[in-house]
């Protein structure tokens, strides 16, 4: 089944599960300032924040393999520029982009596998984003998974239908077909969305997403903050002190 | 094209995230003014759908298939303030969940795909939508939202100093006119598939028009196609676009071309297999 | 003793002019369950719609004495809860407990008290162990229970029920069938299911083409509609 490894890790229980979502968004974007920025001496700040992201993803008891092959994710794209770079005759560039693009995906997924998607998007809710777009943004979390049971067992029924190498010959009618397939999970989706809209009217729905729990910031958190914060970068000025 | 964190300059992801902040805030308002008022639902449910309408492949040639992207489809049936919306929050959670474009890229990624791509995809629509001519323009809406994307996604990257030669740059090119192509067709198919299934859900563009909504949208067509000319290295990288001609199809750059254009296709069937495998495991 | 439910010539057209409910007279009366049963189309669960003003057709409605309209929507629907056929439409929230809490926060209660009472609406159910899950992560019939949960923490007077065995396997009927008889609730059950209908209710109403064709005791309108599923009786057998 589509179960969603990071989420799975997110219903954990961890110190780093525990604090609020507000202060691990401020200490993510600070350390992908702190890393989006740096040039001098990349190769050595890298692996300190390594280091950091390793020993946080223990911490938070994420298995740390699983972890690292998922950031993998953004290495194909690296590696097209870096090959890009190569050509236009400048090969050293493609190892930062690399190192840089990998080092962020992996921060984002910490903060992911820590914090279960409701409880994040509650919490940049009260940093100032759009309520509006983080409840879109809720239910196409909920749904995703709904409407893409629905698009496999499609999929799946196109496929019994005869599927063969043979085919690419029908490929035309083959091409209407799935078109008349999107268009029916269109109208699917389309009729679901009305149907839980009913279901929000008939228990009282008024406009408004109001909140079961709110989230809390404790002085723990703003010690969290504090230190996750001044962790990448205290790492980049002792890494370019060392090199000056 | 989803840029990850670490390929933008600095001063090029900053400067679109403060773009886009107060872009997804207005069109996030006008998304609420416009609909009915089951729109969070819908929007989330129709969100989903362009997520998982990307499991429905599309033949393209032998062995090849191709998916919708989506941007456009949503602009036919929403108006193009909520598709922006739609489109914004799956790029968020593509961040997010899926590490798929990056957190600071993020106002980059928006700009692009969710606020000039979806805009750009409906300027045919919106001028045409309504008249004899209305196929050809939900063809031209589903090509012209990516490749206005595609192209201001690589302007970007040019702007940040990421080194392209000509050779490649003119690969890309082709390949993002080809996607563009295939995303006008998928469009289409969809749009008349469903003109027949739900035609409710079919929008046709009324006579009152928002000049300000079609202003912006051709200023994305012209900027993404300008830029990239600009991008490409300021003027040396458009010396050398000019230079393309064909006096200057030498040895030299036929060589440097074939090149190009094989090692584009090696990574592009590496990517394919990546994808693959990332896929299955995406769904453990 | 007055009537939970008093529907008089309720009419409804669907947007293309189509009749969907011609002349509708329905009553329910307090501690009763109701089976409404007929062919797919005949207008069942358009009628379950408008009874707490999710359709509004001509006619008159009075839901425990009140007459459905706007002004009073929200007493309504505080008073008759609907459970829906398909649960992933009705569990929108992304966990239980929130769902469960979602009606009792629109009625202005605060999170703590919403709180008690969703575990509470859990407990009955014997959802309390799902109470942080995801919806997704739920059988069929956990998802069914849910979105009863859901319904039951606003305390209703009126329970409407539609197609609830739809997606459960045979042991899920038995076992909602018995969750069910448990509830002290008035009942409507819009429901394809004979033998849950002769489980739970007293009476059966038989819907045709927008039209109540019959109504009387659930056996009798069974067997006079032959809406037990009788292989015994059919062809097939020999």
């Amino acid at each position: 089944m589509h179960r969603l490894a990071p989420e799975r890790w997110a219903r954990g229980s961890s110190p780093l599960h525990r604090r609020d979502p507000r202060a691990k968004v401020v200490a993510l974007l600070v350390f992908l300032i702190a890393l989006a920025t740096a040039h001098r001496g990349l190769p050595q700040f890298a692996l300190g924040l390594f280091v950091l992201l390793v020993a946080a993803l223990l911490w938070a008891r994420v298995p740390v393999w699983g972890a690292l092959v998922r950031a993998g994710i953004v290495l194909p794209f690296s590696a097209v520029f870096a090959v890009v770079s190569w050509m236009a005759g400048d090969a050293a560039r493609g190892v930062p982009l690399a190192i840089k693009s990998y080092l962020s995906a992996l921060a984002v997924l910490l903060l992911i596998s820590t914090t279960p998607l409701p409880i994040l998007l509650r919490g940049l809710e009260s940093m100032g984003a759009p309520h509006f777009l983080l409840d879109v943004g809720q239910f196409l979390y909920r749904y995703f998974f709904v409407i893409s049971d629905e698009a496999q067992r499609m999929n799946g029924a196109a496929a019994a239908r005869g599927a063969s190498a043979r085919q690419w010959r029908l490929g035309g009618q083959r091409f209407q077909a799935a078109a008349g397939a999107l268009a029916v999970l269109f109208a699917r989706s389309y009729a679901r969305a009305e149907d839980i809209h009913r279901a929000m009217l008939a228990r009282g729905f008024e406009g408004r997403f109001l909140a079961l729990s709110g989230v809390r910031f404790q002085r723990i958190d703003l010690l969290f903050t504090a230190v996750a914060s001044l962790a990448p970068l205290a790492l980049r000025i002792a890494v370019e002190r060392a090199l000056a | 094209m989803h840029i990850p964190d670490g390929f933008l300059a600095t001063p090029v992801w900053a400067t679109l995230d403060a773009a886009a902040a107060p872009a997804v805030v207005y069109l996030t308002r006008r998304a609420q003014r416009s609909l009915e008022e089951n729109k969070v639902p819908l929007l989330g449910v129709l969100g989903a759908f362009v997520f998982a309408a990307q499991m429905i492949n599309f033949p393209v040639g032998p062995g090849t298939t191709g998916h919708l992207v989506g941007g456009a489809l949503l602009a036919f049936t929403l108006g193009p303030a909520p598709a922006s919306v739609v489109m914004a929050a799956i790029l968020a959670i593509q961040a997010l969940v899926f590490q798929d474009g990056g957190i600071l890229a993020l106002g980059a990624n928006i700009t692009n795909m969710a606020v000039l791509g979806v805009l750009a995809g409906y300027l045919p629509f919106h001028i045409w939508g309504g008249t004899k001519w209305r196929k050809l323009s939900l063809f031209a809406g589903g090509a012209l939202s990516v490749l206005v994307s595609a192209c201001l996604a690589l302007a970007e990257l040019l702007v940040s100093g990421v080194k392209m030669p000509p050779s490649v740059l003119s690969v890309s090119l082709a390949l993002f006119t080809v996607s563009a192509i295939l995303e006008g067709a998928i469009t289409l198919a969809v749009m008349q598939a469903l003109e027949r299934v739900q035609p409710k859900t079919v929008h046709y563009p009324q006579p009152n028009r928002s000049p300000i909504l079609a202003g912006v949208a051709l200023t994305a067509v012209l900027l993404a196609t300008v830029g990239v000319l600009f991008a490409a290295g300021g003027p040396d990288g458009i010396e050398k676009l000019l230079n393309l001609h064909p006096a200057s199809l030498d040895a030299n750059f036929l060589r440097q071309a074939s090149t190009g254009i094989l090692g584009l296709v090696l990574i592009y069937g590496a990517c394919l297999v990546i994808g693959r495998v990332a896929g299955r495991h995406r769904s453990l | 003793m007055s009537p939970l439910i008093e529907v008089r010539g309720l009419q409804y057209r669907y947007e293309d002019g189509t009749a969907a409910l011609n002349g509708i007279d329905f009553r329910l009366n307090p501690g009763e369950s109701v089976a409404l049963l007929g062919p797919n189309g005949s207008g069942k669960t358009t009628f379950a719609l408008h009874l707490n003003g999710l359709l509004r057709g001509e006619g008159s409605i009075q839901i425990c004495g009140l007459t459905v309209e706007k002004q009073n929507l929200p007493a309504i629907r505080r008073k008759l809860g609907i459970v829906f056929q398909d649960s992933d439409s009705q569990l929108f929230m992304p966990t239980v407990v929130e769902d469960v809490a979602f009606g009792l926060l629109n009625l202005g209660m605060d999170s703590a008290a919403a709180l008690v009472k969703a575990r509470a609406a859990l407990e009955t159910v014997g959802m309390s162990a799902a109470e942080s899950k995801a919806p997704y992560h739920l059988s069929a019939g956990e998802k069914k229970r849910v979105a009863i949960a859901g319904v039951l923490a606003m305390e209703p007077e009126i329970l409407v029920l539609d197609e609830p065995t739809t997606f459960l396997d045979p042991p899920g009927h038995i076992s909602l069938a018995e969750l069910l008889s448990q509830l002290p609730q008035a009942k409507i059950l819009v429901t394809h299911d004979s033998r849950l209908a002769a489980a739970l209710c007293n009476r059966a109403v038989f819907f045709e083409r927008g039209q109540i064709a019959a109504e009387g005791p659930v056996e009798t309108i069974i067997a006079r509609f032959g809406w037990d599923v009788a292989w015994e009786r059919s062809k097939l057998r020999s």
